[in-house]
């Protein structure tokens, strides 16, 4: 090992509130980490920025979904200190900049804007040079228009307790990209010397797509560091976290927040699928191949001293899942739908209800449907579910689904009731779960309210959860996760 | 101790001499491991070059390449070591008629010639420079995990009847994931982590430039662009980079110059695995106009 050089003390401890900062944001950074990371920053030239952003994730973030975090709270502790930005000034050094990128520019732009740099530039000039910077996706010149943009369109004020989000859209609104995105589309099919056919208009409009996108990322980015240098690292940290894709709670997920969640599914599903699969073979022994024992027997003199087992080929459960679909709960029963569907290979066979006051069996939206988010938009427009006034009513819904597909239920059977047993005071019907355990091999409640919640107003999770074999709190995939673990 | 590259940009310069375009993140991380002594987490959906990678290295620093490649029930006598008992037996039965003691013997019969080295002990024990490529260590139980342990973190490797066995020089160790399962803290903590993901657009068309030397610029410009189109569907499986790489051989093959429509649907079976991802793919590609997609921004 090479001796470590001790980092200069500024920052050592701008690299511990960093860390401290990540922890905060629910990253599991270990002392060893942290030590590499120290370690890791004396080999790296501290002026190259993305050399030491990489030496930093590389010693501190194991899991890629984990890097978002990372990327945040890194933008903001270091914000001020790459090497392309000065402290404070943000407005004095752009005039410099703009006329560096401009002036091979100009004989381009037809002498529009020539001059014009800094101030002085009108919103026509301006939005000529966001034109030409997006067809150019010249850098530069974008992070230079990204700063004036947000100097003269956001109206920051030091000290106003506005979100980031706030400036954000203020700056978006009057540059208008949509409409540059459109004028460059149309200049692209003029220029083009036959019409433009579908493929190569897609293709245009991806491109476009992604400048357009750095062009946001520079804004945000602009305006992120401006509001660090107005309120300080700290509190900046603070009121940009945000929770991991895995303790995203389904309940009050926003729409960003559920896309995250739509891209942590695919790789938790195939993670699961395996994890079952394996563990449904593990420390199993299939019965005795009386063939393969006797041919092993011939190498100990005919004595069978070592039995030989048939691979086990366990059977698989089938899968009941019940599920309230009503507003509050949708987008749980949606996460779990789609889970259970993406590892049904594991299942003999995977049947699924949905209810809110009445009942409707929507196993026939999933057959044959490869996209399962499909089945589920088909599930939400199609299924009938309402009975009388759409609102939940687990106990009606029980008493249907227990007379209409109670005699299927078999030993076999595992059910999953989700929902947040919201039963708007109607009759609970509870027996009809204690007569469906009875028959069933688990009954198992999913509830996406947090324990504290439980029993609570009208809820009667417990009515119901005295006579299932379990009833867990699942409000985010981590811990649907560790449920479906359990799941035989 | 020497270091073997001299800054990270050293480190991408060589590794595109050897035709392996990495970005400042695989620069970066293969110049700590070494500067650091670590060993390289790498993980990543499939065919995005992870082991490449490893093989590439090895090929720069001109060193031998040692492989283990993991799997479901990967125990120590396949991983580290075994000892040859049919040639101990051998050595007892030589052994019966002449006087020697049994503390001889047992000396005898539990030293290196009676050693079967597998990968991890063979990295830990050769002379010249290697590289160490654990592949897919996700595939081994987490039981099995723990021997790894030992070596990732001191390069040695403890036999009960020899002691522990101590690295000649520290080599470069490289394992792969494919994130089938969540691996464990202690063999994280060890590792220094890096992701490769689908390379963007610019490097793609590097990478199609350069495996494919007769491939002209604007054909690998195209390649790459649909490619990256194709990568924002939501699909079961998107294409990796060794599936570009086949699709842009196949066009050179079919003598396509510049893709048409019709010509990257007909080959759309090299890029994708899924009917139902071609099937979406193929619709995307000739028709829904783009205003329809989701993610565009509408004009408002």
């Amino acid at each position: 090992m090479t001796s470590t050089e001790v980092p200069s003390s500024p920052m050592l401890e701008l690299l511990s509130g960093f860390i401290v900062e990540l922890r905060a944001a629910g990253l599991p950074v270990s002392l060893t980490e942290n030590l590499d990371a120290m370690e890791a920053i004396t080999h790296i030239p501290i002026e190259n920025r993305d050399a030491f952003k990489y030496a930093l994730a590389a010693t501190l973030v194991k899991n890629n979904s984990h890097w978002r975090a990372f990327d945040t709270v890194f933008e903001v502790y270091f914000s001020l200190r790459g090497s392309e930005y000065s402290l404070g000034g943000g407005v004095d050094d752009l005039p410099e900049i703009t006329e560096d990128d401009e002036a091979p520019m100009n004989p381009d732009a037809g002498g529009a804007g020539a001059g014009g740099a800094g101030e002085a530039m009108s919103p026509e000039q301006m939005a000529e040079m966001l034109f030409q910077a997006m067809r150019n996706g010249d850098d530069g010149l974008m992070r230079a228009l990204a700063r004036q943009a947000v100097t003269r369109f956001a109206g920051m004020e030091p000290g106003r307790p506005v979100g980031g989000t706030y400036y954000l859209y203020r700056t978006l609104r009057n540059l208008d990209l949509d409409g540059v995105l459109e004028r460059l589309m149309e200049e692209a099919q003029e220029q083009s010397p036959s019409p433009l056919t579908q493929l190569e208009e897609r293709l245009e409009r991806d491109e476009f797509e992604s400048r357009i996108d750095r062009m946001k990322k520079e804004i945000e980015a602009e305006i992120r560091r401006r509001l660090v240098a107005d309120r300080g690292v700290e509190a900046m940290a603070k009121t940009l976290r945000k929770p991991l894709p895995e303790d995203v709670d389904f309940m009050h997920a926003n729409r960003e927040e559920l896309v995250g969640l739509r891209k942590a599914m695919y790789p938790l599903t195939r993670k699961l699928a395996v994890r079952l699969a394996r563990k449904r073979r593990h420390g199993r022994k299939g019965p005795l191949d009386f063939r393969a024992t006797v041919r092993q027997s011939l190498s100990y003199g005919g004595v069978p001293a070592d039995p030989r087992f048939r691979y086990p080929r366990p059977s698989k459960p089938e899968i009941f899942v019940v599920a309230d679909i009503s507003g509050s709960v949708a987008a749980f029963a949606r996460f779990t739908l789609q889970l259970v569907y993406a590892i049904s290979g594991q299942f003999s066979r995977v049947r699924s209800f949905v209810f809110i006051d009445g009942i409707d069996e929507v196993t026939r939206f999933f057959e044959g449907v490869e996209d399962i988010s499909v089945a589920i938009h088909r599930v939400n427009t199609e299924a009938d579910v309402v009975w009388v006034d759409g609102h939940s009513d687990y106990g009606h819904a029980f008493e249907v689904f227990w007379e209409k597909y109670g005699r299927e239920i078999s030993p076999k059977t595992t059910v999953l009731i989700l929902g947040d047993a919201r039963n708007n005071y109607h009759a609970s019907q509870s027996w009809v779960i204690k007569e469906m355990s009875k028959k069933a091999r688990h009954v198992y409640w999913l509830n996406p309210e947090p324990k504290a919640y439980w029993d609570t107003g009208d809820s009667i999770v417990s009515d119901y959860g005295a006579h299932t074999d379990g009833v867990f709190e699942c409000r985010n995939l981590r811990q649907l996760e560790k449920f479906v673990d359990i799941l035989e | 101790m020497d270091y073997r590259f001299e800054t990270p940009a050293s480190v991408s310069t060589r590794l595109r001499d050897v035709d392996y375009l990495s970005n400042e993140a695989i620069a970066g991380v293969v110049f700590l491991a070494d500067r650091l002594g670590k060993p390289i987490l790498v993980e990543g959906p499939a065919g995005t070059g992870k082991t490449q990678l490893a093989k590439s290295v090895a090929e720069i620093l001109g060193a031998r390449l040692i492989r283990l490649q993991c799997y479901e029930g990967l125990d120590e006598s396949k991983a580290l070591y075994e000892w040859n008992y049919k040639k101990q037996l051998l050595r007892i039965q030589a052994e019966r008629n002449s006087d020697s003691s049994w503390e001889d013997i047992e000396t005898d019969i539990f030293s290196d010639e009676f050693l079967l080295t597998r990968p991890l002990l063979e990295a830990i024990l050769s002379e010249d420079p290697v590289v160490l490529l654990i592949d897919e260590v996700d595939r081994v139980e987490v039981e099995t995990e723990a021997l790894l342990l030992e070596i990732l973190s001191d390069y040695q490797v403890s036999i009960p009847e020899l002691g522990t066995i101590a690295a000649r020089q520290i080599p470069m160790v490289f394992l792969t994931s494919n994130n089938t399962r969540e691996l464990s803290e202690a063999l994280k903590r060890r590792c220094l982590f890096l992701h490769i993901d689908y390379p963007d657009m610019d490097r793609e068309k590097e990478i199609v430039l350069t495996k494919i030397p007769e491939i002209t610029d604007s054909l690998a410009d195209q390649v790459a662009r649909i490619v990256r189109s194709i990568r924002q569907l939501e699909l079961k499986k998107s294409p990796s980079v060794s599936e570009t790489l086949d699709w842009a051989r196949t066009l050179l093959l079919l003598g396509v110059d510049s893709v048409t429509e019709a010509d990257a649907i007909e080959t759309l079976n090299i890029l994708l695995k899924y009917q139902s991802d071609i099937t979406k793919a193929s619709k995307e590609l000739q028709g829904d106009s783009g205003a329809k997609r989701p993610g565009v921004p509408r004009t408002s």
